[in-house]
């Protein structure tokens, strides 16, 4: 089996390599393209800045924009916690009591299914701006988290619930050694859709908050900028999003890959 | 332990009664009656097995002495170990699926029931290794389920059944999903165990020819409704190992329990 799984492991390392230098290779060539495109038509940076312009405002702007960074990060790591946290819990209350389950349940869902967007403004109202901004990181992040988790308390195995049973396990003991490390991947799947949704949910906020006139995170810098018609900086501000929500969401794959590595189907390797 | 040792520890320990169920009903919530009124006494240290055909609630009378299912009328008697309170369980179930957590080291899974019965951990860990090493696994106690090849994984299933040293063995299927190499292996492994340990089996099957070979009393049950349709006696020298398995004796017994059990399937008119 150890030989088999050397043997076919090079060709699945040559495809993993391909599959990390061709999307690399694809940026470069669109980075190169937008850079010459720009030069050549001599589009002003207003219109559309080069990517050359945009690092260096992004270098030049560092100050403000790590802070704004910092910032974002911070709304969209405290959005994040409650929303794991909160899930989590409300998922064992619900694994606890049906009563409980089909009580909150349905409100659960509204506060999903309502746009986040429309909820911010009347948030910033009732509530300090920054608790208002976790607030909607929270209200967005936590529904996958909690759904996910109930998912996962109810995919337990029925004969090992049956083997519980027999050796009168008591229910602590059935939550601590059957049902959450049965229910784990799928936490950790919802908390990885969490990690993305919390920035987005901070952001929308931010935005939303920025227009009425306060706020320094990074969604708030691009509104602020799209006023000023400083577009390099909208452009900056935007990279940085998008490496942290790509930051996020791979620290939460990695922590998902290390914690399930050693039973969990999705994290083993296809020959194994 | 001679041959002689062992017929008489197992001609001593037949007197006492294991288990004993009395007019037993099964009804599922949806109306179907799926065992019964069934009747069975099994003796202290016999090997029994029920065989039917599928559906026929055979599984359900092993859940029932587990109490995993409460009978709809009838009585159960289980005979509990007398003297001091005993550490850990007096049953053993396998299923027919290995049924190992698979986020938990072949240790872990083994120590699962001393665990739930709050045996101290140094103790629980020495006994799960001294039980694998009973089914020959010593040496995968740090594997993980996934790492195990099927036989093996089932092997697990049987030492964590036995980690708490119960009086009682009940088996559901276990090797119905096993190649009959590893599963003629695991079935000489059973009788060894069976020898050295003296424990009351009650192994649930749907082979006629592994039934034969295993137990001492092969119980044929009816198409659902289960009851029982003859209950035949095994009688050969022991211990049993390959020369049974290919005697005449053999083959008659087989015969016989077949034919016993024919009816069974000519009631159902599904088939």
């Amino acid at each position: 089996m150890n030989a088999q799984a050397m043997v076919t492991a090079k060709p699945s390392g040559a495809q993993g390599a391909l599959r990390l230098v061709l999307p690399v290779i694809v940026f470069a060539a669109g980075l190169l393209a937008w850079e010459l495109v720009v030069r050549f038509k001599e589009i002003p940076p207003y219109v559309l800045p080069a990517p050359s312009v945009i690092i260096l405002t992004l270098i030049k702007d560092w100050a403000v924009l790590s802070q704004s960074l910092a910032t974002t990060l911070l709304t969209t790591l405290e959005g994040f916690a409650a929303a794991s946290v909160g899930g989590i819990a409300l998922a064992l209350l619900f694994n606890q009591s049906k009563w409980v389950e089909y009580s909150l349940f349905p409100y659960a869902i509204v506060l999903q299914v309502t746009p986040v967007i429309a909820i911010a403004p009347l948030l910033l109202i009732y509530l300090e701006q920054q608790t208002a901004v976790v607030v909607c990181a929270f209200i967005v992040a936590f529904f996958p988290v909690l759904s996910n988790t109930t998912l996962g308390l109810n995919s337990v195995d029925r004969n090992l619930a049956g083997l519980f049973q027999l050796y009168g396990a008591s229910p602590r003991q059935t939550l601590r050694f059957l049902k959450l490390p049965a229910a784990l991947p799928y936490i950790l799947g919802g908390l990885r859709i969490a990690g993305g949704l919390s920035l987005i949910g901070a952001v929308v906020a931010e935005i939303a908050a920025g227009t009425a006139g306060a706020g320094s995170g990074l969604a708030y810098r691009i509104a602020e900028s799209g006023y000023r018609l400083n577009i390099p900086r909208m452009f900056a501000a935007l990279l940085l999003l998008s490496l942290a929500g790509i930051v996020i969401y791979g620290v939460l794959a990695l922590v998902s890959h290390l914690v399930l590595r050693r039973w969990h189907e999705s994290a083993l390797g296809k020959e194994s | 332990m001679s041959a002689a040792q062992i017929s008489s520890t197992v001609e001593a320990s037949l007197t006492a009664l294991a288990v004993s169920l009395r007019g037993v009903t099964k009804t599922y919530d949806n109306g179907v009656m799926a065992l019964g009124p069934f009747d069975l006494t099994v003796r202290k240290g016999e090997f029994i097995s029920l065989l039917g055909p599928s559906g026929c609630g055979k599984s359900t009378v092993l859940r029932i002495i587990a109490e995993l299912s409460a009978p709809s009328s009838g009585s159960v008697r289980v005979a509990r170990r007398e003297g001091v309170p005993q550490p850990g369980h007096g049953i053993g179930f396998v299923f027919q699926e290995p049924t190992l957590m698979p986020w938990a080291s072949v240790r872990e899974n083994v120590r699962l029931p001393l665990r739930l019965g709050r045996v101290p951990k140094t103790e629980a860990c020495a006994r799960a290794d001294a039980a694998l090493a009973s089914v020959g696994l010593a040496d995968f106690a740090d594997a993980f389920p996934r790492e195990l090849s099927g036989g093996m994984k089932m092997r697990v299933s049987l030492a964590r059944a036995l980690v708490t040293d119960p009086d009682i063995l009940l088996m559901d299927e276990p090797f119905a999903a096993l190649d009959e190499i590893t599963r003629f292996r695991l079935n000489n492994d059973l009788l060894a165990l069976w020898r050295s340990l003296g424990k009351t089996v009650i192994f649930v099957t749907h082979s006629v020819f592994e039934s034969v070979y295993l137990s001492q009393r092969v119980v044929v049950m009816t198409a659902r409704p289960g009851r029982i349709q003859a209950d035949i006696r095994i009688e050969t020298v022991e211990p049993r190992g390959e020369t049974f398995r290919t005697s005449a004796a053999y083959s008659d017994y087989c015969r016989k329990v077949s034919a016993a059990l024919a009816p069974s399937y000519a009631e159902q008119s599904t088939l």
